[in-house]
């Protein structure tokens, strides 16, 4: 039996955070991320599935085992239809937010993981893409 | 007289009605066997037909709001949270007083049949005032059910968030799980609250059993930490984990003027010495 190489979660809760937070680390265990590592990508889909949640009035984070050359990695895809980021340079400032955040989440992520791309459109949604190699 | 025909029935057949009514009652609740005693059942069928044969008698109109109806009201509010401590249901509960409809309605019959208007304005009376009480009844009953739920709620917040005292002047707080943010908040003012209550100097915030620290946690911790600082205690971050410690630095979190240590036991270490303490062997 193959276990699945993607897969998508629901971010329709507080609850859905946790659930996406302990796949995340199960499937970095299953890639044999270090520890360290392990930590990095679930922290980076922590921020990014609260913002989806909190800003983006909840949506969906995609996942998939990936492989670039000879590496493997963890590829995952935050997707909301909320009201988008009208400034994207002020979001990915250290210490910006519109609430009453530390306004560290999107910029901390970035610094977590080896890809990190954010496609957004005012009044369409939001979509962030990151990736981790092993 | 309306009212008092109401209480000439109930005074006048009383036995009866609560002869069929029991009945019924006990017919209605064979899936409530074991949960309500036919003796606890009985008695309150008694209670009830008192205190309505009473408010029936003085009561000046149907309005169960009012003072006369206080007893009654009472009594019902009573048997609603046995009900509910008893895990009967809603509509069981309130089949005790609906119950109640038919072999009053017979009696009533059997008095007055003969003037039909009469018969259907003394129903419809009856009705009205039986139907506001079994109302009364299931309020108090979601009432209870309410209350029931919630303290659970709080029993369970309290439970996952125990402030220990490790030594004299210090509090520990070993945290665990997932911080959500309800808990999260009632976690730190329990905390705070210690602090206060026993004059702490230092409070160890153990976060061994957290597993991942982003940026809501950490904005949480830092919180906490401003306001122990207000207050002129001083606190202590254990349980940082190599991995959580590097994973703060990327996130730029800033803990800096923040003392934190691996494991408890070098936080209560260092606590001892700050509080000029020492363990003997
Ligand atoms: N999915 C999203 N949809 C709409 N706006 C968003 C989204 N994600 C982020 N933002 C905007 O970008 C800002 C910065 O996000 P970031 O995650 O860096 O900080 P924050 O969420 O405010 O605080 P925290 O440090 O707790 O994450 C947010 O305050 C919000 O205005
Ligand atoms: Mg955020």
């Amino acid at each position: 039996m193959n276990a699945p190489v993607n897969g998508e979660s629901p971010l329709k809760s507080e609850h859905d955070i946790v659930l996406a937070r302990q796949l995340v680390r199960k499937l970095t265990q299953e890639l044999g991320f270090s520890l360290v590592d392990q930590t990095k990508m679930v922290t980076a889909a922590s921020e990014l599935a609260r913002n989806a949640f909190t800003y983006g009035r909840g949506g969906s984070m995609h996942w998939e085992k990936t492989n670039g050359g000879d590496r493997r990695g963890l590829k995952l895809v935050f997707v909301d239809e909320g009201p988008g980021i009208p400034n994207l340079e002020l979001a990915m400032t250290d210490g910006w937010t519109s609430g009453h955040g530390l306004g560290m989440g999107l910029t901390g992520a970035k610094r977590l993981v080896n890809e990190f791309a954010i496609d957004t459109k005012v009044g369409v949604g939001t979509r962030v893409t990151i990736v981790r190699w092993k | 007289m309306a009212e008092a025909t109401l209480s000439t029935v109930l005074k006048k057949s009383g036995k009866d009605i609560k002869a069929s009514w029991a009945r019924d009652l006990a017919a209605a609740q064979v899936s409530a066997k074991g949960r309500i005693s036919a003796a606890e059942l009985e008695q309150q069928a008694s209670e009830f037909l008192n205190l309505l044969t009473k408010v029936a008698e003085f009561a000046r109109a149907n309005d169960i709001g009012a003072s006369d109806f206080r007893q009654i009201r009472e009594f019902l509010e009573g048997v609603s949270r046995s009900r509910a401590a008893q895990g009967f249901t809603s509509d069981e509960t309130a089949t005790f007083i609906f119950s109640f409809k038919k072999p009053l309605f017979a009696s009533l019959k059997a008095e007055i049949g003969k003037d039909a208007e009469e018969l259907v304005e003394q129903t419809w009376k009856a009705t009205e005032l039986l139907d506001s009480l079994g109302l009364h009844t299931i309020k108090a009953y979601q009432k209870t059910r309410e209350e029931l739920i919630n303290r659970q709620q709080r029993e369970m917040l309290e439970l996952s968030t125990p402030v220990v005292k490790l030594w004299e002047g210090i509090l520990a707080l070993p945290m665990i799980g997932t911080l959500d943010s309800a808990r999260t908040q009632v976690v730190m003012e329990n905390l705070l609250q210690k602090v206060v209550e026993t004059g702490a100097q230092i409070a160890i915030l153990d976060i061994t059993g957290v597993p991942t620290v982003d940026t809501l946690v950490a904005q949480h911790l830092l919180k906490t930490v401003t306001a122990l600082r207000l207050m002129g205690a001083e606190a202590i971050i254990s349980g940082v984990r190599p991995q959580i410690a590097q994973t703060i630095v990327h996130l730029g979190v800033d803990l800096q003027g923040v003392t934190t240590k691996a494991n408890l036991a070098d936080a209560l270490a260092l606590a001892l010495r700050r509080t000029g303490q020492t363990l003997k062997a």
